[in-house]
C-alpha cells in the first residue's frame, strides 16, 4: 500500500497539522512515512499544501507531481491540483468558497461540508479533523485509534482535553463526506 | 522529526559542546530547536545566537581552537559569508562541523530547496588550497547520522566538515531513530588553545605563515591529509546498477527523486541504475569510473545548473557519455522530466 495524498488550502486552515496527524498515525501503524510541506512565504490567509505519503515500503522521493489524493480546500487548491489526481484517484473538496466543481470524470470525486459543520459544532479549529474524517471514510488507510494516537503527538499536551472533541469531528466527517462521482 | 530540528537534536547527542549560529530561511528550525531544546540543562552545550554569520564562524574558530566540539549551520547566503572564517579553519586544521541547507542562488536568492552550492562546498568557496570533507544526507535519517559521523571525522582528520543539505530534507518530516546520548569529550587534544598548564607546551592556533617555505610545508601537510580521507572515506550507495546499461547520478534530496524517475523507467524496461554519493569530498571517483567501463551513458540529475557533472566527466575520463540535466532557482525536478530527460539525452542522444 502507498498513499500519496497533497492537502492544500488557506493558511489558517490545518493544512500542514493535517498532513502531521496522517503521517503521524502512519507511523503508530508502522507504516513508512514522509511529510514535506510547502515553506514559501505562507502566511495566515495566504495559500499553503504539503505532501503526505503513507507506504509500505520505503519512500523514494518525498515531492512529487502525481497523487493518489488530492484535498483541496479553496479555489486556488482545486484549480492547481486537479489535474495532479491520478487517473481513478480521489479528490475531496470543501464545498464553502468553491465557486465551481471539479471537471475531471476520470477520477472519483468527494465533497464535504466540513466548514459548516464545525460551525454547527461551535469550534471553527475542528474544521480539518472533520476532512480527515472524511478523507478516512473513503480511503480506510489507517486505523482510528492510530491517527488519535498521531493526533496527540501533533497537539501539544496542553491542549490534549481537545482529543475527544476532535475525535467526535473525525466522526462526523465520516457521516457527512458525499461521493460526487465515481471514476469511469 | 522535521529535517533540520531533528539535526539539532543529534549535535546535542553527538555530545557538541557548543552551536553558534544565526537565522535563516531555510534552517531557522536548527537554531530554533537548540534555543527551545536549551541543552545547557542537559549536556551543558551552550547555544547562543551571533551577531552575524560571520561573527558565528569565528565562535566557531575559536572554540575549535580550544578543542572544543562546535557546530554552525546556515544557508547559502549565510554560508557564503561564514567562507572567510572556514577557510581559516581548514587551514589551521581545526575540526567543526558546518551545515548548509542550500536555497537557490546567486544572492539572496530565494528560498526554495535547490543544489546550487555543490562547486562552494566541494571546491572551496574561501580561499586557499583547502578542502572539506562533504557529506551529502538524503533523508531526515542521515542527516542524523551525519552529525555524529562528522564529529568523528573532524576530530580525526583535524579539519572542518560540511553537511549539504537542502531546504527538502530539512523541512521534510520522516521517521528517525535516534542515536543515544554520546558524553561530551573531556580531552584536551595536544593541538588545542587549552592554557598551558604544566608538562605541556605553548600552543599557537594560526593559519598565517609569512615564510613561503613554511607555507608551502603547510599545504603539502594538508594535501596528504586530503589523500589520506580521499583514501578512507568515500561513501556512496548503488541502486539496481548490477544489470544496468544506463545510470543516473544524483545526490541529496535529488537522489531520491531521481530514484522514484528510476523505478518508472524500470517498469517501461530500461535498464537504469543509481549511484548516489554520501560523500562529495572524497567524491567517489573509482566507482564511477568502473560503473562507467559497462554504461551506454550516464546522466547527473542536479537541482542546479550542472556542477556534479563536472566530478562525474573526471572519473568518466570519456569512457562513455555524460549529460546534465537539473532544473534550478528552487524549483524541483519532477521524477517524469528526469525519465523523460534520460530518455532523450542519453537514450536518444
Amino acid at each position: 500500500m502507498t498513499e500519496e495524498i497533497i492537502i492544500a488550502g488557506f493558511g489558517g486552515q490545518g493544512v500542514l497539522s493535517m498532513g502531521q496527524i496522517l503521517c503521524y498515525g502512519g507511523v503508530m501503524q508502522g507504516k513508512e512515512v514522509s511529510w514535506m510541506p510547502s515553506y514559501g512565504p505562507e502566511m495566515r490567509g495566504g495559500t499553503a499544501n504539503c505532501t503526505a505519503i503513507i507506504s509500505d515500503e520505503q519512500i523514494s522521493s518525498p515531492v512529487l507531481n502525481e497523487f493518489d489524493t488530492a484535498i483541496v480546500l479553496n479555489q486556488p487548491s482545486m484549480d492547481k491540483f486537479e489535474d495532479a489526481v491520478k487517473p481513478g484517484g480521489l479528490l475531496i473538496y470543501e464545498e464553502n468558497g468553491m465557486t465551481r466543481k471539479p471537471e475531471r470524470t476520470d477520477i472519483n470525486v468527494c465533497s464535504i461540508a466540513a466548514y459548516d459543520e464545525s460551525v454547527r459544532m461551535n469550534n471553527t479549529k475542528v474544521f480539518n479533523m472533520i476532512v480527515i474524517g472524511g478523507f478516512l471514510k473513503v480511503r480506510p488507510i489507517l486505523e482510528l485509534s492510530n491517527v488519535i494516537d498521531g493526533l496527540k503527538k501533533v497537539l501539544p499536551e496542553r491542549y490534549h482535553h481537545l482529543v475527544p472533541l476532535n475525535e467526535e469531528a473525525i466522526h462526523k466527517g465520516m457521516d457527512i463526506i458525499k461521493s460526487e462521482h465515481k471514476a469511469d | 522529526m522535521k529535517g533540520n530540528e531533528a539535526l539539532a537534536e543529534a549535535a546535542i547527542r553527538a555530545g557538541a559542546d557548543a552551536y553558534f549560529g544565526y537565522p535563516i530561511t531555510p534552517q531557522s528550525e536548527v537554531i530554533e530547536y537548540l534555543m527551545r531544546e536549551n541543552p545547557v540543562d542537559r549536556t551543558g552545550m551552550q547555544v547562543l545566537q551571533a551577531e552575524s554569520e560571520i561573527a558565528a564562524i569565528n565562535m566557531v574558530y575559536g572554540a575549535a581552537g580550544c578543542g572544543k566540539r562546535v557546530m554552525t549551520s546556515s544557508s547559502s547566503p549565510g554560508v557564503s559569508l561564514k567562507m572567510e572564517g572556514i577557510s581559516y579553519i581548514a587551514g589551521a586544521e581545526l575540526p567543526c562541523v558546518l551545515v548548509n541547507v542550500v536555497r537557490a542562488g546567486p544572492g539572496l536568492g530565494t528560498i526554495q530547496p535547490s543544489q546550487s552550492d555543490y562547486f562552494q562546498a566541494v571546491k572551496g568557496g574561501g580561499h586557499g588550497d583547502y578542502k572539506m570533507i562533504v557529506l551529502a544526507p538524503a533523508t531526515v535519517q542521515e542527516s542524523v547520522d551525519y552529525v555524529k559521523l562528522g564529529f568523528e571525522l573532524a576530530f580525526k582528520y583535524r579539519n572542518p566538515v560540511m553537511i549539504l543539505s537542502d531546504g527538502i530534507i530539512g523541512q521534510m518530516m520522516e521517521k528517525v531513530e535516534l542515536f543515544e546520548q554520546q558524553p561530551r569529550s573531556k580531552e584536551e587534544p595536544e593541538w588545542a588553545t587549552v592554557g598551558k598548564k604544566e608538562g605541556r607546551d605553548s600552543v599557537i592556533v594560526t593559519s598565517l605563515q609569512l615564510q613561503s617555505e613554511e607555507q608551502e610545508k603547510v599545504n603539502l601537510r594538508l594535501q596528504s591529509k586530503y589523500r589520506e580521507v580521499e583514501k578512507n572515506e568515500v561513501m556512496y550507495e548503488t541502486y539496481n546498477c548490477e544489470d544496468a546499461e544506463y545510470l543516473f547520478a544524483a545526490f541529496g534530496s535529488c537522489a531520491r527523486i531521481t530514484r522514484k524517475a528510476m523505478e518508472m523507467a524500470r517498469k517501461k524496461g530500461i535498464k537504469v541504475g543509481l549511484i548516489r554519493p554520501q560523500t562529495l569530498y572524497p567524491f567517489p571517483v573509482d566507482a564511477i569510473s568502473e560503473l562507467s567501463e559497462r554504461m551506454k551513458g550516464i546522466l547527473t540529475v542536479e537541482m542546479n545548473a550542472g556542477q556534479m557533472v563536472e566530478d562525474v566527466r573526471l572519473a568518466v575520463n570519456g569512457k562513455t557519455p555524460v549529460e546534465h540535466f537539473g532544473r534550478f532557482g528552487g524549483v524541483i525536478p519532477s521524477p517524469e522530466e528526469i525519465l523523460e530527460a534520460l530518455e532523450q539525452k542519453i537514450i536518444g542522444g
